[in-house]
């Protein structure tokens, strides 16, 4: 019995870890190391402008700056209060809440890599992250400060005149400066050591089979498909697609892209989020709406909920209750292990 | 005789009239060109060499257009009648950013 039962138990693992997957114009060999794979790991560099370099006094500068809550209206909000790095630099709720605790529309996108987007926000309104930070500061549902009081408060206080003038001499605590700190900081928090990326240098051990085999699921075509738009080295195509979500079958919903691009594609179409410590991250979608990882699989497996201006991307996934497994084991691989965040010392 | 006059005629008239195609691919989330001048009554093929779909678009005023999302190995075509500077993007990849000179 036991000789009939080995060869079959082989061919079973041999099938499902067939060595190549051709995706597009990558042939993949899922063999740690394997210069097929080294399109995903991340640039060595952060990007940042040319009138912002990122300067030890601008990180130590704009992390203060994130993590006080004097910069809101009412003194009690910070970045880090929707941008929680406990919650992967989220806030772990399925849709923000701002000021006063009223309930957003959307849910806190992490800060994780945003460094490496070509837009900002959820609809990509924002084009950098210096354009990006004093939106929610200004916006009356969010931090809801008169940018002249928040500086009126950071000028009374010694320790941030010194830490703007260090940090941007001669230019003064202005809207472009707190912009341009907080930006800065923001460059800094940064994932690209993940298991997986460990494996794609060459660690043998640094993925399970069960990881491997949902890595080689996520990339083909005929299974995941999850690369069409997760895709390297960000696992993001920073690009926005309707993904067909319940919500969107609600009575006037969310548009998405479709405010700022008034192309029928757009409606109802969000940026894709990157997935690097996407355990970190849950709830998950723009709504919130996917409490689970697994929730998120089932969700692609029915190829969307609602079915109206679906991105062309989404379709029914042929995936057996295996293969799922092993995409969720994948995923939880693309998660850094980190040093404790260290609070800053905030000026008194 | 006749017949091969009017023949003669019709094809000097095609010639002096004929629009000229021109195409662009996209391909690694890129337009192939990044700038191109041509003339008014000219036709552009934006031909789709991605794995994945694109939905090339304009908003400009001397040539609005929404190709709709199309996949590898399609293309569609877009014929500009008058002159003026025509930006083409990428509604699902907003990097993806070309010039049209259309010139009179």
């Amino acid at each position: 019995m036991s000789k009939w039962v080995w060869p079959l138990l082989a061919g079973t693992v041999l099938t499902s870890l067939a060595p190549f997957v051709q995706a597009g114009e990558t042939e993949y060999v899922f063999e740690a190391g394997h210069p097929s794979l080294q399109h995903w790991l991340m640039p060595e560099e952060v990007p940042f402008p040319e009138a912002n370099n990122p300067t030890e006094a601008r990180v130590e500068l704009g992390k203060k700056l994130f993590f006080d809550p004097r910069l809101s209206g009412d003194g009690n909000m910070s970045c880090a209060t929707c941008h929680n790095p406990v919650f992967g630099w989220s806030d772990g709720m399925p849709t923000a809440k701002g000021f006063q605790s009223r309930v957003l529309g959307r849910a806190t996108p992490t800060i994780t890599n945003t460094a490496f987007n070509a837009l900002q926000m959820w609809d990509g309104r924002k084009d950098s992250l210096e354009d990006q930070a004093l939106g929610p500061m200004v916006s009356s549902v969010e931090m809801n400060v008169d940018l002249k009081v928040a500086q009126a408060r950071l000028m009374a206080l010694p320790g941030y005149r010194t830490a703007f003038d260090a940090a941007y001499p001669g230019e003064g605590i202005t809207d472009e400066t707190l912009a341009k700190a907080i930006a800065s900081y923001e460059r800094t928090i940064i994932s690209t050591d993940s298991p997986f990326d460990q494996w794609v240098r060459g660690d043998e051990d640094a993925m399970t089979e069960a990881q491997i085999n949902g890595f080689k699921v996520f990339v083909d075509p005929d299974k995941g498909n999850c690369a069409v738009c997760h895709s390297a080295p960000n696992f993001t195509d920073d690009g926005f697609h309707n993904i067909g979500l319940a919500s969107y079958g609600e009575e006037n919903p969310d548009m998405g892209r479709y405010v700022s691009v008034p192309l029928a594609s757009m409606k109802g179409a969000f940026k894709t989020p990157t997935l690097r410590d996407v355990t970190e991250t849950a709830p998950y979608f723009h709504d919130g709406s996917a409490k689970t990882l697994e929730e998120v699989i089932e969700h692609y497996a029915l190829g969307g909920t609602v079915k109206d201006n679906l991105s062309p991307n989404m379709k029914e996934l042929d995936l057996t209750t295996q293969e799922k497994a092993d995409l969720l084991a994948f995923l939880q691989a693309l998660t850094e292990s980190k040093e404790p965040i260290q609070l800053p010392d905030l000026p008194l | 005789m006749r017949k091969l006059i009017v023949t003669l005629m019709l094809a000097t008239m095609a010639t002096g009239v004929a629009a000229e195609t021109y195409t662009v691919g996209q391909q690694d989330k890129s337009f192939t060109e990044e700038q191109l001048t041509i003339k008014t009554g000219d036709n552009v093929e934006f031909e789709n060499n991605d794995p994945f779909f694109h939905n090339v678009f304009s908003l400009s005023d001397t040539k609005f257009f929404d190709l709709g999302s199309y996949p590898k190995g399609e293309s569609r075509t877009v014929e500009f009648t008058e002159p003026g500077i025509v930006e083409v993007e990428c509604a699902i990849h907003p990097q993806m950013k070309m010039t049209i000179e259309v010139e009179e």
